[in-house]
């Protein structure tokens, strides 16, 4: 049963296979069972977890059933889920219930969905590694003396260790993919402004997206058929019409154009990883894609701009955590300047501090201009360069990271390269467009992932290549040892 | 010496939308604390701002009534700071690209002193919560009610030269965001707030001398004082060989004294960055049009068709047309009345009176335009004289009921039966020996002054109801014949 997908589970349900409440148990007692290894989930949610199951099989029993109703999921913990715990994997919301649900949390809801818990996930969805966490780090299943990557690490660990079948998660500069890449499944990060981020408590405004991770492409499509649409709520979500995106999944790929950027396979690129790429594309091509070599020049400035542009954004969204209202509060504040103090320093782990201070220095007013101005250009330069090459090819393709999962511990003393890791993924970000990771392999039995970029709102072409991609090779398939 | 006070204001005008600036919450004053602000006004973890598009309306219409350049691409920035009833740590405003750019306003204080004050810019933001320090044992509770409330801010330039000048243009501000009804004008509640950059310099100079910002001033009284209050401060200063310091001033009514509050080197840096959760806000000419067609009559365009249209002096015209209620109420008492200049006078005087003392708005007069009006018709037609009018008025005032009612029901009506009036005049005449000598003795140019005491005999006689006009006519005729 864990090794069935979602689109397997949701034929089982209608076919009465199982019942909902049964599936949900089964994950439940999973959980419960094998999440010591791998401290996926912050909060496990098992009373309204059965209480949801119990409410889609008496919607299933009454037929009024939709794709998504008595599928478990879990949701990463910067999603609001009201009257349950929201920690986004910090101290400072370790108390913090919210009173209302994200957008896509009660789009999940309304679509019958069970929720059994929420994810771990790197401190404020800072960090590449799940390690920032102050749940402690989630470890990668593959090898659990790796991390899952960050920061959706403990929905990429949930899902690669079978302990849900899908996660949601939220990419900023990676988040998404690389932890897919990491633990061998399958993620994609819409087009900024396709899913809302009204509930999603944000890292960095103008770069936050939230999407699907699964172990199909097949799976992403469904869970984004529910997530992504329109919201009044969120004014930089677009009003757009939502495809079916599992209607086009099985479209051919002959006379696809697929770009590989020489910046992409450079020398700091891992061979065995650079090896597995391209044996994935020789599979596009055998479906009759066409392969030519594009340039996206800017790719390494995509690092410092990034590094300007999140954390300054971060520095001013981490602001309203002062201890007044919600949160972490200091014991006996001598005042309020104390209590800011003692209440922002207590609650907030090194990395977040970090940034706090990077993102505070960059908007200061002497810096300004040659810090946050200049890493916009870049932005915009970097987005020009995108635009370019997917007027001349379809999509793009590549890595998603450097080298597969690093060990816990490996890189934190070294922030600047635990930020390179990074590379292939924070550029999509800053220019806004969609991507996913496909696992195309593995590198000394860890999973290696392939990066697929594509045009602005193409994430039903993302996922129908993705799917086809799935159809003629088994990686997607692999399982961790002792799973 | 001679000193020159150089003064810019910064405004900030409360808009009136019924919700706030980014939220669905209710605007509305007075209610129990906390109660109206929502999930967006507490800042909760992942909520998120939407710009309220009436909000953006009435800031153009703001930005048309003084003449001003509209944005046609305005940017929300966030500018950082820490503060309790602030709840996100950051205020969003706008800094680089506002939706109101340059314009103007002509001003006239009270001594006849016109001037143009230029706008420099006007900004949309959205208003903070308030900290309350009392009754919470040595802690500060919070109300968030406010919080996301939808302000203007009107910077000006330094282009005022005195304290009376400062309270003119800040009446006309005043008029205007009520005439274009986008602002309630309730100063006591908060609805306008003024800060006034105020700053001296040795007349002739160039050079702007250092400012001082008082902050938060809430009527144009006080505006007046306090900027008083802190030129004789900044003078006394200088000429004592100190030097004025850049910081913020606090003005206490209650001792009529500015206080320092905070200086320049204590200050923020704001670290504004536009604010990535919001578009721009990008408007065409067709939006601006049609906001324009909806425009009320403005101010100065009411006190020239005063001028022009009831021959009110320009003072009448002036002050009549600051206030859109009262100038409406008074356009209504013309209509019932007829008399353009009767209607002034009652309107500016015995009314305003009574407004005033009873500290009451125009808009909720016991007296009503139409009844005001009813009254003035009835001195026009001779059935009562003024100061009768004065007793009626304060009975319609203290009762209520019409003018009709109350002049019937108290028997005010006036005496205009020339018979009546003679047989009193003839009384008056035969029991005041002394004056009819006096006034047969007189110069006969003099003789007009000296009517006044048969006139209050007269009066007094018929307990005021006599025609003042008749009464004149007739004593004239009778005194002038005993002359001959």
């Amino acid at each position: 049963m864990f090794d069935k997908t979602l689109a397997e589970l949701a034929e089982g349900l209608r076919k009465g296979d199982f019942s909902s409440v049964e599936l949900t148990s089964a994950y439940l007692a999973r959980i419960k069972a094998e999440d010591g290894r791998f401290n996926s989930f912050i909060t496990v949610t098992e009373a309204q977890a059965l209480a949801q199951a119990k409410a889609a099989d008496a919607a299933i029993a009454a037929g009024n059933a939709g794709a998504f109703t008595g599928l478990p999921i879990a949701h990463k913990d910067l999603f609001c889920t009201q009257d349950v715990r929201t920690s986004c994997g910090s101290k400072m919301l370790d108390n913090f219930a919210s009173p209302y649900d994200a957008t896509v949390v009660a789009r999940f809801k309304q679509a019958g969905a069970v929720m059994l818990g929420k994810t771990n996930m790197d401190e404020f969805a800072m960090g590449s590694s799940n390690e920032s966490s102050f749940y402690g780090p989630a470890r990668n299943p593959w090898n659990t003396d790796c991390v899952p990557g960050g920061s959706s690490g403990g929905s990429g660990a949930a899902v690669a260790a079978r302990l849900t079948p899908a996660a949601t998660g939220s990419d900023t500069g990676g988040s998404i993919r690389q932890p897919a890449a990491l633990c061998g499944i399958t993620g994609i990060k819409p087009t900024y402004g396709r899913v809302s981020r009204y509930g999603m408590i944000a890292y960095a405004s103008s770069l936050d997206q939230g999407g699907p991770m699964a172990r199909t492409a097949e799976d992403c499509a469904m869970m984004l058929n529910v997530m992504a649409g329109f919201d009044p709520m969120d004014s930089t979500c677009l009003d757009r019409e939502v495809p079916d995106y599992t209607a086009t999944l099985n479209e051919p790929l002959a006379g696809l154009k697929i770009g590989l950027p020489t910046e992409y396979f450079s020398d700091a690129l891992d061979p065995q990883i650079a090896e597995r790429v391209q044996a994935a594309v020789a599979e596009f091509e055998k479906l009759g894609a066409t392969v030519k070599e594009v340039s996206l020049p800017r790719t390494e400035l995509s690092i410092p701009a990034y590094y300007i542009i999140a954390p300054a954004e971060a520095s001013s969204n981490l602001s309203r955590f002062d201890g007044v209202r919600y949160g972490y509060r200091c014991e006996n504040p001598k005042d309020l300047e104390d209590m800011y103090k003692r209440s922002r320093g207590e609650g907030f782990g090194a990395e977040v501090k970090r940034r706090i201070m990077v993102g505070t220095y960059a908007l200061c007013a002497g810096y300004y201009d040659a810090y946050y101005n200049k890493a916009q250009q870049i932005r915009r330069l970097i987005q020009q360069d995108f635009v370019r090459v997917l007027e001349d090819v379809d999509v793009i393709m590549g890595p998603t990271t450097p080298h597969p999962a690093f060990r816990i511990g490996e890189k934190n003393n070294d922030p600047v390269s635990m930020y390179m890791e990074d590379i292939f993924t924070l550029s999509l970000n800053l220019a806004g467009l969609p991507g996913m990771s496909v696992p195309c392999g593995q590198v000394d039995g860890l999973p290696v992932g392939l990066q697929i970029i594509g045009d602005y709102f193409a994430e039903a072409k993302l996922l129908n290549i993705a799917h086809q991609f799935q159809q003629v090779t088994d990686h997607h398939q692999q399982a961790p040892a002792g799973i | 010496m001679e000193w020159e006070v150089v003064i810019g204001l910064e405004i900030h005008v409360q808009l009136s939308t019924t919700t706030k600036i980014f939220s669905g919450a209710s605007t509305a004053f007075g209610a129990e604390p906390n109660t109206q602000a929502c999930a967006v006004d507490l800042a909760l973890p992942g909520t998120l701002p939407v710009f309220n598009e009436n909000a953006l309306r009435m800031a153009v219409m703001f930005g048309l009534a003084v003449d001003a350049e509209i944005g046609k691409r305005s940017v929300f920035e966030r500018k950082n700071y820490f503060y309790p009833d602030l709840p996100k740590g950051y205020q969003t405003t706008q800094l680089a690209e506002p939706i109101v750019g340059p314009g103007h306003v002509d001003i006239e204080t009270d001594e006849g002193v016109k001037r143009r004050v230029r706008i420099h810019h006007a900004h949309l933001e959205e208003d903070a919560g308030k900290s309350l320090h009392e009754d919470f044992h040595g802690m500060s509770g919070i109300d968030l009610n406010r919080a996301g409330t939808p302000l203007v801010e009107i910077v000006s330039e330094p282009d005022m030269r005195s304290s009376k000048e400062a309270a003119a243009y800040a009446r006309k501000i005043h008029a205007i965001v009520t005439t274009l009804g986008i602002c309630d004008g309730n100063m006591a509640e908060g609805s306008m707030r003024c800060d006034c950059n105020v700053s001296v310099r040795p007349k002739g100079q160039e050079a702007f001398g250092t400012r001082t910002e008082l902050k938060n001033i809430n009527s144009f009284r006080f505006i007046e004082r306090a900027i008083d209050t802190e030129v004789a401060r900044q003078i006394d200063l200088i000429e004592d060989g100190g030097k004025v310091v850049q910081e913020t001033r606090l003005y206490d009514p209650d001792r009529n004294e500015t206080r320092s509050m905070r200086s320049k080197e204590d200050a923020n840096d704001y670290r504004y960055f536009p604010c990535p959760d919001l578009l721009p806000v990008v408007i065409d000419d067709s939006y601006i049009e049609a906001i324009r067609a909806t425009l009320p009559e403005l101010p100065d365009a009411r006190r020239a068709r005063f001028i022009d249209e009831y021959g009110l002096s320009e003072y009448d015209a002036g002050v009549l047309s600051a206030y859109r209620a009262q100038a409406d109420y008074y356009e209504q008492v013309v209509n019932a009345c007829g008399d353009a200049k009767l209607a002034a006078n009652w309107v500016m005087g015995e009314l305003a009176k009574f407004l005033n003392q009873s500290d009451t708005d125009i808009k909720d007069s016991p007296v009503s335009a139409e009844q005001l009006g009813g009254l003035l018709v009835r001195i026009k037609d001779n059935t009562i004289s003024g100061n009768i009018a004065k007793k009626v008025f304060e009975l319609m005032w203290s009762r209520g009921g019409s003018a009709d009612e109350i002049i019937e029901a108290e028997g005010l009506k006036q005496v205009t039966d020339t018979g009546a009036i003679e047989q009193i005049v003839d009384e008056v005449i035969a029991n005041a020996d002394k004056q009819v000598e006096q006034y047969k003795a007189a110069e006969p140019e003099k003789r007009g002054k000296m009517l006044g005491f048969f006139m209050g005999q007269v009066m007094k006689a018929t307990g005021g109801k006599a025609n003042p006009g008749a009464v004149t006519g007739i004593l004239k005729q009778k005194l002038d014949a005993l002359c001959d």
